[in-house]
Parts: C-alpha cells; structure tokens; sequence
C-alpha cells in the first residue's frame, strides 16, 4: 500500500511536537521516546472529515479540507477556557498550523471508551459534560453549531450518490417534513446554546489517560445552536432500538440531575427531542444507505432499523414544541 | 380499517384470544367494546399473587418514546448486535 501523503505528513508533524512538548513525560530526558523510529506514529483516525493521529502523548488531527481556519480558532479557543468539560488543546495560535493544505490542532492523548465493551461506556458523564457545557454561557460570539448542516451535507450526498436505492425515498420524506431550522435552512429557535454538534461515543476520552476524568473532545461542529440536539443521537439511537431503555434513562436522568436545559426538568422530554431526533435518525440512515451503495451491499439490519423509522416517520405528526 | 388518529392501516393481532387492533404507523391500539375487560380478566387470572413489595425486572422501557421508533418499544438490535452493530453506530457520527 502506496503511504498517504497526508497520513505520512501527520506522523513526522505529530512526532515532531511530541519531541517538542517537553512536559509529555514520554519525551522527557528520563523518559526518551519509547518509538522504535523517531516518526513513528499510530493513526487513531483517517476519514475525509479529519485525520488524527498519536504519537505518544500528542494527538494532531488535520481538519475537514473545507474548515474555516478563523472559525476553527474560535472553537479550539473555547476547548482551551472550558476546563473540565472539553479536552483543552496543547496550544492556541491565533490560526491554525496548516500540513499538507490542510489545517492542523494538537491536542493531549486522552483514553477512550473501549468500543468492545458498551456497558461500560459512561452515559452518566457524558450527560453532565453535555449539561454543564450547554450551562455555560458562549464565552465570546462563536458560528452556528454545525450538527444541522453536517445532516443536510449526508442528505445532499444520499441523493447524489443513491438516487435509485429503495431507502432513499423514506429518508428524503422524512427529512422534507423537518422545519428549516433542523435542515441547516434557517436560525435555530430560541436565543442560542453552546453545544457540543457531534455527540456520540468516541467523542469521550479520560485525560490524563488512563484514569483520569471523562472530557468532551472534537469541537469541529462546536457552536451555538439548539442543545436537544446533543441528546439526540443517543434519543435517536433508543427510539430505533439500539441503545436499551436503561441506557437511555440513566443518560436521560443524568442530564436532568445536572441542570441541563435541553428538556424540561421532568415529564415527556419528546416534544423537546422530536425534531432532532428525527434529523439524526434521518441522518444515519443517508449515510447508512449512501455507504453501501458505495460498498455494494445490501443494508445490514441495523442500518434498517434507521431507514425503517424515517419510512414511519410520515405517518406521525412532529412534535409541536419541536417544531 | 384505518387508524383513527393518522390514518394508517390497523393490523390485527390475536392477545390471549383477544382481537386487538394495531396501527401500522402510530401502533396505537384499538380495543372493540368488551376488549379491554376481556384482558383484565386475563391478567387477572394469569398473574401470579402480588409478590412482596420486590419491583420485577422491567418487561418494557418506562420511559416514552415516539411513535416512529422501533416496534417493541426499543427493544430490537442491542442484543446479539451489541458488538456489531451496536458498537458500530454508538462510536461513529
């Protein structure tokens, strides 16, 4: 396999200021790098929305080709204030380091949740980070949170990509009958809340790795918007029988206990979670069928599921206060 | 028939030789006069005498959920899918 440009940039850059951060205990004169060569690196990610990479202490992650290095500061600028709830980055330039044409952060290694052992991930954490985030006041005027446009962009591509596949026509129904607001169209109701944009699993690490406490981390899609979004993956993830009711609950409980102001403090919290729920669910089922299409296979039976569900979207009416 | 409150097409199901109505869309129920007191009756007598105040493990999620959810009320894919796609989808965007 011909070494990506890109991937083999990022090592020597990753290791480069893993050497340079004289503080990373792996790196010290006591410590000397455990590599067996200098640019050695583990690739913990490499999609077209962002490539990251380890080399021991230090994490670098080349950004979207399309991330707007002003808007980009902003968000790692807010990682850098909200102690305690997102991963604070190595360093604050006033514009992102730039490899490869693409734009890079750095950031500390953090440990993440074990994919093979969901029941241990840990819901009650994420639903305080996520109520203490959405507390907190934008502490300057930050861009939009980008959770509704990254659904339009899947949907936009669903279309391009598998206009004749049966489960595109249920996922574009679904997603026509959403207000503006959630297709990315127009300004979210209400005065705005700092929200995370991306919640799921592996946007959770423990820093200092291993035992140290659970951060939030990827503010590429961090914004001000409306938080049921944040709730909305794991909401959308239980309602299509994925994530069981326990889970669901403790996360859901957890939050409320926190103070979070996404859904009122008790009773049905789904006319708060309909909509967003809603746009994920539509937004996991583009890109299930749009990726295999791509790979030429069938749907898998959870990728069903979500496809499923936008088909009995029309049929039920939207929530009113979602809307 | 057609569901009262959205219109869609009602299945009916057979409960304990009961014949309840269920919307295909909404999955709201329909119970002909006599239904409902035909399964209490059931229940009634199916059930085992009340245990000592010992809560039961939860048959079904007590927390709501939409209409346009899962059938079964959430409960299809995170058993024998946990590692595949369980994990999967709970780890990606």
């Amino acid at each position: 396999m011909t070494p990506d440009p890109l991937l083999s940039a990022l090592a020597s850059h990753t290791a480069a200021m893993a050497h340079a951060e004289t503080r990373a205990p792996a790196h010290s004169a006591a410590h000397p790098c455990p590599c067996p060569r200098p640019t050695e690196a583990v690739t913990l990610a490499d999609r077209p929305d962002g490539t990251v990479v380890r080399h021991a202490g230090t994490v670098a992650k080349a950004h979207a080709p399309d991330t707007d290095p002003a808007e980009l500061a902003l968000r790692v600028a807010v990682a850098a204030r909200l102690t305690g709830v997102l991963l604070p980055p190595l360093d604050t330039p006033d514009a992102p380091a730039r490899l490869a044409g693409r734009l890079v952060t750095h950031w500390p290694y953090g440990a993440p949740v074990d994919p093979d052992d969901p029941d241990a991930a840990p819901w009650e954490d994420a639903a305080a980070l996520l109520a203490r985030l959405h507390r907190t006041p934008a502490p300057f005027p930050l861009p939009p949170m980008r959770g509704p446009a990254k659904a339009a962009q899947a949907v936009a591509r669903l279309r391009a990509r598998a206009p004749h596949h049966p489960g595109t026509a249920p996922v574009l129904s679904a997603w026509a009958a959403l207000p503006a607001w959630a297709r990315g169209e127009a300004a979210p109701p209400g005065a705005g809340t700092l929200c995370h944009g991306d919640l799921h699993l592996g946007q959770l690490v423990r820093h200092p790795a291993p035992g140290g406490p659970w951060l939030l981390i990827d503010v590429d899609d961090l914004g001000v918007g409306t938080p049921a979004w944040d709730l909305a993956r794991p909401a959308a993830w239980y309602a299509c029988g994925l994530l069981p009711p326990e889970a669901w609950q403790r996360f859901l409980s957890a939050y409320r206990a926190a103070g979070g102001p996404a859904v009122p403090a008790d009773g049905d919290p789904w006319p708060a979670l309909d909509v967003p729920a809603r746009a994920l669910t539509a937004q996991t089922a583009a890109r299930s069928v749009t990726k295999a299409v791509a790979e030429g296979r069938p749907l898998d039976d959870v990728e069903e599921e979500f496809v499923g569900a936008c088909a009995r979207m029309a049929s039920v009416p939207l929530a009113a206060s979602g809307s | 028939m057609q569901c009262p409150k959205c219109h869609a097409p009602m299945h009916t199901y057979n409960r304990n030789g009961v014949q309840i109505e269920q919307c295909s869309g909404c999955r709201g129920i329909f119970l002909d006069y006599g239904e409902l007191e035909a399964l209490t009756r059931l229940e009634a007598q199916w059930s085992p005498p009340a245990p000592p105040a010992q809560p039961a493990p939860q048959a079904y999620p007590s927390a709501p959920a939409p209409a346009w959810g899962a059938p079964h009320g959430g409960h299809a894919h995170y058993g024998h899918h946990r590692h595949r796609g369980f994990g999967r989808m709970l780890f990606s965007s």
